[in-house]
């Protein structure tokens, strides 16, 4: 029975879906009253006490749960049902393969903070986003409604037209890092380059200097990849539907498009959905981009090196361990407010303008990306 | 049984049983169009317990991801009623065709088996993105190009097909 | 270890669950959907030789079958709405035109 895999498994389930979701809905309307410069919701109390509207993912909850499930007239009962199941299942799978942590050694075991190691992480990633697109096509036809069915066709097309540019975005990074593997990725982030190496490389200035050799950056897929990183965020942004993409959503075009007649719990499993696909990017962009759990200019040998000679190797680990954990938390919570100010500043897109901005923008700018990319490896690394 | 067989005999089973609804059912195309979806994901993880990990990621994506969503895209477009397709006639003639059929399969399965050359062992990442990476571009780089050759004759008859009149 | 006679068993009795749906149904949708049946069972058994003697061949014609199999499909479909502009119907008694 492979209890670690069931412990990280539940970590995952208590950290991911069932904390960090409905701290994002509260993200989203204090971040938006923020921006917009006014209050937010702060009415949900507790026997008086308001927490800053903390409560109120606890009040859209109990709402959601005592709310009559409703299935329209005409509409196929069946797959008004697993509609919402196979998208909120397609978000929560895609925890699997994000590394929350490095490889601890504690006496003779080893413990690797990923739930399932894959080789083809990355491909995974993908394939579960493919599925999560039926969730949104079913529930439109299911409905037996017009604005239903316009917003799961414009979803339909959408999703399946970017995750084209979501693959070959990161291909510069797999190109890079030589690994579809995320944990193999995050270690390979896990170390720092000079800044002006690569004169260097190119034999301009060789040997460099120590005062110029001294400028060093975390070796993060951001800082390698700058382009794939802007393509990476636009396309998966646009696949999960969020916001300024969120056009089969409508949302004061079509009423509420492929939600439109969805109401109690099945709502309240596209909106957990939605939200546990933010936490999901960020977590995404997080290990392929940001370095995943690594502090930067801080390796893990560095850190286990530093304190195993005072405190004992089976200690040395253990803070390792809660101290990329927390960095990785820290990460997520930078992206999902990345996500949010996006949201939250951009108005939405045209449906022309989304299928514009995915095949004539950004295919070709992800194929001249892999091109560099592979131009600029061949030259630092030679042939053969 | 050991647990990859047990899978595989699961695997086989879903995939058999919603093959066999997709091509039953009369009256929802949508209803058919899941259940090869899940014929599809079925025959993926069948993919994955034989050591076909590439194989079996890109037929999730491109079977299940795309091409489904492009029948049922299609579907939706046209909003085909289910009322359509009144029963056909001839049942007794396709029910016998049908039996002779999976007979004919059951002899040809049974002429197989004692005549299939003995399996070899697998090398270390078998199936995987590296192996294929290396034999798609060394040993099948003709096929591999044709391919793309293949692609865009298809997309350039899709989008002719798919247009409104061509000028006046 | 899976015996390789049940893939392959598991290969033609998709097949044939694929033949069986292209030679009765009249949607011609589920006539296309009834083909892609058949070239994932054929798939399927190129996957079960490959693993059978290690030989990568299979997966490479998987790859290549997968790809053909998506551009029939964009032009099957094509062909299909096409259809549909000029008779309102994809029920394939309706364009027996050439039937004799």
């Amino acid at each position: 029975m492979p209890w670690d895999v069931l412990a990280k498994t539940l970590f995952i389930l208590i950290v991911g879906v069932a904390m960090f979701a409905p701290l994002v809905t509260w993200v989203e309307r204090k971040q938006s009253a923020v921006m917009q410069d006014r209050i937010g919701a702060n009415r949900a109390d507790l026997f008086g006490i308001r927490l800053l509207g903390l409560l109120h993912p606890a009040a859209d909850v109990l709402k959601l749960i005592t709310k009559e499930d409703l299935v329209p007239e005409g509409a196929n009962r069946v797959m008004h049902l697993i509609a919402p199941l196979i998208a909120a299942v397609a978000a929560i799978v895609s925890f699997a393969v994000i590394p929350y942590g490095a490889e601890y050694r504690f006496g003779e075991s080893v413990i690797n903070l990923v739930a399932a190691d894959i080789d083809w992480g990355l491909l995974y990633i993908f394939a579960v986003g493919s599925i999560a697109a039926y969730g949104t096509v079913i529930a439109g036809w299911a409905s037996n409604n017009n604005w239903s069915l316009l917003g799961s066709l414009r979803a339909s097309a959408q999703m399946i037209s970017y995750e084209v540019t979501m693959g070959l975005s990161v291909v510069g990074i797999f190109m890079v890092f030589g690994t579809l593997r995320l944990t193999d990725m995050a270690f390979a982030q896990d170390a720092s380059f000079r800044l002006l190496g690569f004169l260097e490389s190119f034999g301009w200035w060789d040997p460099l200097p120590a005062w110029l050799g001294w400028i060093r950056l975390p070796l993060w897929g951001v800082f390698l990849q700058p382009l794939g990183f802007v393509m990476f965020l636009a396309a998966i942004m646009a696949e999960n539907k969020r916001p300024p993409f969120d056009i089969p959503e409508g949302e004061s075009e079509i009423v509420a498009g492929y939600h439109t007649e969805y109401s109690g719990m099945r709502f309240g499993l596209f909106f957990m959905a939605e939200f546990i696909e933010v936490v999901v990017i960020a977590g995404l962009l997080t290990t392929i981009f940001l370095g995943g759990w690594s502090i930067p200019w801080l390796s893990q040998a560095t850190i286990i090196g530093g304190i195993t000679p005072v405190f004992g190797s089976g200690f040395a680990n253990l803070v390792c361990m809660a101290a990329h954990v927390l960095t990785f938390l820290v990460k997520v919570v930078v992206m999902i407010w990345l996500q949010m100010a996006l949201r939250w500043t951009l108005p939405r897109f045209r449906y022309d303008q989304v299928m514009d901005l995915c095949w004539k923008i950004l295919l070709p700018l992800s194929l001249a990306n892999v091109f560099v990319t592979g131009t600029i490896l061949l030259l630092i690394r030679g042939l053969g | 049984m050991s647990f990859d067989a047990a899978l595989f005999y699961l695997f086989g089973a879903l995939a058999t049983g919603s093959a066999l609804a997709m091509v039953l059912n009369v009256r929802n195309t949508v209803a058919a169009a899941m259940s090869l979806v899940i014929t599809m994901v079925s025959l993926g993880g069948i993919y994955v317990l034989l050591q076909a990990h590439l194989v079996a990621v890109i037929q999730i994506m491109v079977y299940g991801g795309a091409i489904v969503v492009l029948f049922i895209f299609v579907v939706m477009l046209l909003n085909l009623r289910s009322d359509a397709f009144p029963p056909g006639r001839l049942r007794a003639l396709k029910l016998l065709g049908s039996a002779a059929g999976i007979w004919a399969l059951a002899r040809f399965l049974g002429a197989l088996g004692p005549n299939l050359p003995e399996t070899r062992p697998l090398p270390e990442g078998f199936g995987g993105y590296r192996h294929m990476g290396r034999a798609l571009f060394t040993d099948y780089v003709l096929p591999f190009e044709m391919t793309s050759l293949l692609l865009l004759a298809a997309i350039v008859g899709a989008v002719i097909l798919a247009k409104r009149r061509i000028g006046p | 270890m899976i015996p390789l006679e049940h893939v392959i068993g598991l290969s033609a009795i998709l097949f044939a669950i694929g033949t069986l749906g292209a030679l009765t149904r009249r949607n011609l949708i589920v006539i296309l959907m009834s083909i892609e049946l058949m070239l994932n069972a054929v798939n399927l058994a190129f996957v079960g030789f490959a693993w059978a003697w290690s030989d990568l061949g299979g997966h490479i014609m998987v790859l290549m079958v997968i790809t053909v199999a998506a551009a029939e499909v964009a032009v099957g479909l094509g062909i299909v709405i096409a259809m549909f502009r000029n008779r309102d119907s994809v029920n394939v008694e309706d364009v027996s035109l050439l039937k004799w």
